[in-house]
């Protein structure tokens, strides 16, 4: 193909540029921008061509005018903007941003509450076998038996492992899977005519709890902690009433502490007329050990891609199937699949809902069936650590956290490592650091050891909070390495090492000037001399 | 347990450092009557790869593959070619292993991606800005719908009848919840869109118009006159897409007034993958907007050293600031599909994009023709872009079951879209993508000859 000689790019950007505006503390060091490996990549828009492409197709008909389609008149004609590579260009594009990242594959990443642990090659494989990754979602149900039976094995062994009655696959993240539990929720309420208002949420809860039950209609209230990290139950008992429809409760919850009195506040809520909801988020902990339903949790959203590693991919999809007690069961939403007595894996739909005494259905959540792509990826996992590795799972995952909390409690204040272990994850805080430096100083200075920075000032109720969860994919000797990192960077901390506030210094970038980017927005790329007409995002947009 | 590097020796050593005495010491919180004391009933003990591959390998043969059919479905997934090297940059472990980007200055690869992203699906909707993308298509619709409601402080919802029934649905789901009304009208078999009977239900209480573009029969509707129609009155439009490469052929929804542009971006890179996961689009056409727009939004900025670099920014409107207050509970993208559309947007340049648009339209254009010409078959559409409506005359549902025994995979039946509306029943929706061989549809239309004679 003929490609049209390349114009420079045209906002004249070249690798190491500093912006104008700013001062540079250091200008670049090669004449190029780039340090041996570590290489610089201008945007798509700066080197692509509107005439450039990376595939090859038949070129579209010239004699075509307006008629002679069937479009309707809406042809489009002005230039749509979208610069093009070659392949080649693409490839190269790609894979030298793809090393600007961390990423699982190069080292360990300590995010409480956000679980990070190696992601097997296997499920890829396995997700892109043809049956699975090239079937459409409405073909006929008889064409896709196969891909239902994965439904219908993974929500089977889902409620297995939680002691539950039922499962809704179809939501698409955790959070997506919090809205169809509490949904679920009201739509029991309301079947037996039962208003209620209030959705009681722990401070320790993730900050999508409260959002979910204020999207789903709830007002939100507090329940506070205790000074040793757990839900106060005598407060929760305290606030429960006819108008509280139920509790939203992370179990493990963020402070990495079970709660031991979750058969208590299950047994109160239930007696008070209102149903739990646990965050699943941390099943990781006590997968294999402790059945959530044994607890008397009404659902439970389970993020598939951390406990049973699908990759993250830098910041999704995600999967968030949502166990239900047999009291919340008939409101699942479609679609959902059954398996009669005959054996045969049933897709349940709009159409037969009746057939499956499913009609009290609140509806759909999402178009077609979820996140089948995560569904294969969980269940050869699964299937990969059977019933005896998914309790070693838990085991190790628990006992990696402790090693961390234990190693690190001489240097690093662990506010509640008095109160007995951890489980999944361990919990410091910024007590003790010299005046002026914070978490945040601490966590970017992990950066230039090499390392992701742990979850930070989350949750809540912790001030400065650290939070880490090694996982079970860690061997003893890259948490050894970990600690030292740790305990070296909390020494600086400690003694009030000034550098720290200016790291990262080692990273693809220096610190990031966020504030500069919240005030003044840029979205989306512009021309550089933009023409007549097109005011920039920043004048318009901006306080 | 090939997934877990401890050896015993390890654990023994740790628990000695921690001051345990066995593994059950640490579970020493969880009450002794909630622990399992057996196996989980039934689960089998690990398997090797080869096992396991070899299960998986077992169910997906159960499956008929859209490659090994004669294949017409569509109706918001939709079958394209991706090019190798999508796959091959999505499987890069630094993006396919890596964390959200919370952590700036070690995420660059993935935070520059999502600003090319953005600024793709922007062009592409012909809007100011787009977010870092959402679930799919139906959940972007309805939080389009979340929005419009912030924006106009109104609570009444206008639904095309032509807009997909799964994204009415969820609609109709989620504003249970939320006291939304919804004003839908009926779906029609009629060859032009009733934009009329659409504007005139809007109000001066109406929060915004949702119409699929082109729409679920595969019909264009003219934005520009609903657009008016609901600015007139206050109203938002919400215009939602679900096949972005007809984007390279039809104005963009943006040019023709629609205020905030929905869509499902699978066509673009991602596959059909049995409904997920897929890739919701999500942009706005006025930049005022941008602070009550749902998802993560990636901005440009400079680092300490004055180098441009990117952040994820706006998040005061998110879940993990405002908790309650926040203006949707989201919080995740489909990072890696982005980045998949991203790749195949990039191999595919406009040019590209223009082509591969083109030749959909001329394949669909020659299937109509091909099909029409069977006895009692009609093209219920006067404009289409890759996706048409046929109407049998008979029940196109049993249509369909009988032409897949023969390998046929014929289109999606409006009698599986809309089981409600029995007037629907004899139309088929077909789409014809670039992938579609003329050798396809001639097998479809002699299947169809045969089977509805």
């Amino acid at each position: 193909m003929n490609a049209p000689p390349k114009t420079p790019n045209a906002s004249g950007w070249k690798p190491g540029t500093p912006v104008e505006g700013h001062n540079a503390m250091s200008g670049p060091d090669t004449a190029t921008g780039n340090r041996a490996l570590m290489l610089e990549e201008p945007l798509l828009f700066e080197i692509g061509h509107v005439e450039q492409t990376g595939v090859d197709l038949p070129e579209p008909p010239k004699d075509s005018g307006r008629g002679a389609n069937r479009l309707g008149g809406f042809d489009r004609a002005e230039a749509i903007g979208l610069p093009g590579l070659s392949e080649p260009e693409t490839v190269r594009h790609y894979t030298r941003l793809s090393r600007q990242n961390y990423a699982i594959d190069l080292g360990l990443f300590p995010l409480g509450s956000c679980t990070m642990k190696h992601n097997p090659r296997l499920n890829e494989k396995v997700a892109r076998m043809p049956g699975f990754a090239d079937v459409h979602p409405l073909q006929p149900v008889d064409t896709v038996r196969g891909a239902l039976e994965v439904i219908n094995e993974l929500a089977f062994w889902l409620i297995e492992l939680t002691g539950m009655y039922g499962v809704a696959m179809s939501p698409k993240a955790g959070a997506h899977g919090e809205l169809c539990g509490i949904l679920c929720i009201r739509a029991a309420l309301e079947a037996r005519g039962d208003a209620r208002e209030v959705i009681l949420v722990p401070e320790s809860a993730h900050g999508t709890n409260p959002a979910t039950a204020a999207f789903a209609g709830y007002r939100v209230e507090d329940i506070p902690a205790t000074a040793e990290g757990r839900v106060d139950l005598e407060a929760l008992k305290a606030r429960l009433g006819p108008d509280v429809a139920g509790v939203m409760i992370t179990n493990p919850n963020t402070c990495g502490l079970f709660e031991r009195d979750m058969k208590a506040i299950s047994d109160a809520v239930h007696a008070a007329g209102g149903f739990v909801y646990c965050d699943g988020a941390n099943f990781n902990a006590i997968v294999g050990k402790v059945r959530p339903g044994d607890l008397g949790v009404d659902a439970m959203h389970i993020n598939l891609h951390k406990t049973f590693s699908t990759p993250h991919g830098g910041g999704g999809p995600g999967s968030g199937p949502v166990v239900l007690s047999e009291a919340l069961a008939p409101f699942g939403p479609l679609p959902f699949t059954a398996r009669t007595k005959d054996g045969i894996v049933h897709l349940v739909e709009e159409e037969n809902a009746a057939e499956f005494d499913h009609t009290q259905a609140f509806g759909r959540m999402t178009a077609f069936h979820g996140q089948m792509g995560m569904f294969t990826r969980a269940l050869t996992y699964i299937l990969s650590h059977g019933a005896d590795g998914l309790k070693q799972v838990a085991e190790d995952a628990v006992l990696n956290a402790n090693y961390i909390l234990r190693s690190l409690e001489d240097v690093l204040d662990a506010p509640f490592g008095p109160s007995g272990p951890c489980m999944h994850e361990a919990l410091f805080s910024d007590k003790g650091f010299a005046e002026g430096l914070s978490t945040l100083d601490l966590a970017k200075g992990l950066i230039d050891e090499g390392y992701h920075p742990m979850t930070m000032y989350f949750p809540l109720v912790v001030h400065g909070a650290m939070l880490v969860e090694p996982t079970e994919t860690e061997s003893k000797a890259a948490l050894d390495q970990f600690i030292g990192a740790l305990r070296s960077v909390a020494e600086r901390a400690v003694n009030g090492d000034e550098t720290l506030k200016t790291a990262p210094h080692y990273a693809p970038r220096r610190r990031l000037d966020e504030t500069l980017a919240a005030r003044k927005p840029v979205l989306a790329w512009q021309e550089p001399n933009p023409p007549s007409g097109s005011p920039s995002l920043s004048e318009q947009g901006g306080r | 347990m090939r997934y877990l590097p401890l050896t015993q020796d390890d654990r023994s050593a740790m628990l000695a450092r921690i001051g345990a005495s066995n593994i059950d010491d640490l579970f020493v919180d969880v009450p002794e009557e909630a622990r399992l004391s057996g196996p989980i009933a039934g689960l089998p003990l690990h398997a090797s790869e080869m096992a396991v591959e070899k299960h998986m390998r077992r169910l997906s043969k159960k499956n008929l593959a859209a490659a090994d059919a004669a294949f017409f479905l569509g109706a918001g997934a939709y079958k394209h070619h991706v090019p190798a090297s999508v796959d091959h940059i999505i499987q890069r472990g630094e993006f396919l292993t890596a964390y959200t980007p919370y952590q700036p200055e070690i995420a660059q690869g993935t935070l520059q991606m999502l600003f090319e992203f953005q600024s793709q699906v922007a062009r592409l909707y012909g809007c100011a800005v787009a977010n870092a993308s959402m679930y799919d298509g139906s959940t972007a619709c309805w939080e389009a719908v979340a929005m419009a409601g912030r924006v106009t402080k109104r609570k009444r919802v206008v639904l095309s009848g032509a807009l997909h029934p799964h994204y009415a649905e969820v609609v109709k789901t989620m504003a249970k919840f939320t006291e939304d009304e919804i004003a839908s009208a009926s779906p029609a078999l009629q060859a032009a869109p009733d934009n009329a009977g659409l504007i005139a239900r809007i109000d001066d209480q109406t929060s915004c118009v949702v119409v699929q573009y082109p729409d679920i029969l595969g019909r264009i509707p003219d934005l520009t006159e609903i657009a008016e129609a609901a600015h007139a009155k206050g109203a938002l439009l919400i215009a939602v897409n679900t096949e972005p490469v007809a984007l390279g052929a039809i104005k963009s929804p943006g040019e023709l007034g629609a205020d905030i542009v929905v869509g499902e971006g699978q066509s673009i890179g991602v596959g059909l993958q049995f409904g997920g996961p897929y890739l919701g689009l999500f942009a706005v056409r006025d930049p005022k907007h941008v602070r009550q727009m749902p998802g993560r939004l990636c901005g440009e900025t400079v680092d300490a050293e004055g180098k441009r670099g990117f952040v994820l920014t706006l998040s005061t409107r998110e879940q993990h600031i405002r908790r309650e207050k926040a203006t949707s509970n989201i919080c995740t993208n489909s990072g890696l599909c982005a980045l998949a559309f991203s790749v195949h947007m990039t191999l595919l340049g406009e040019k590209g994009l223009r082509a591969l648009a083109a030749e959909n339209h001329r394949l669909a254009c020659l299937a109509a023709d091909r099909l029409t010409k069977i006895p009692g078959v009609s093209v219920l559409n006067d404009a289409f872009f890759n996706e048409f409506t046929l109407r049998l005359g008979k029940d196109a549902r049993k249509v369909v079951r009988t032409l897949a025994d023969r390998g046929v995979l014929a289109g999606v039946s409006l009698g599986r879209l809309f089981p409600a509306h029995d007037e629907l029943a004899d139309g088929l929706l077909v789409a014809v993508t670039e992938t579609t061989t003329e050798e396809d549809i001639e097998t479809l239309a002699s299947a169809l000859e045969e089977v509805l004679a």
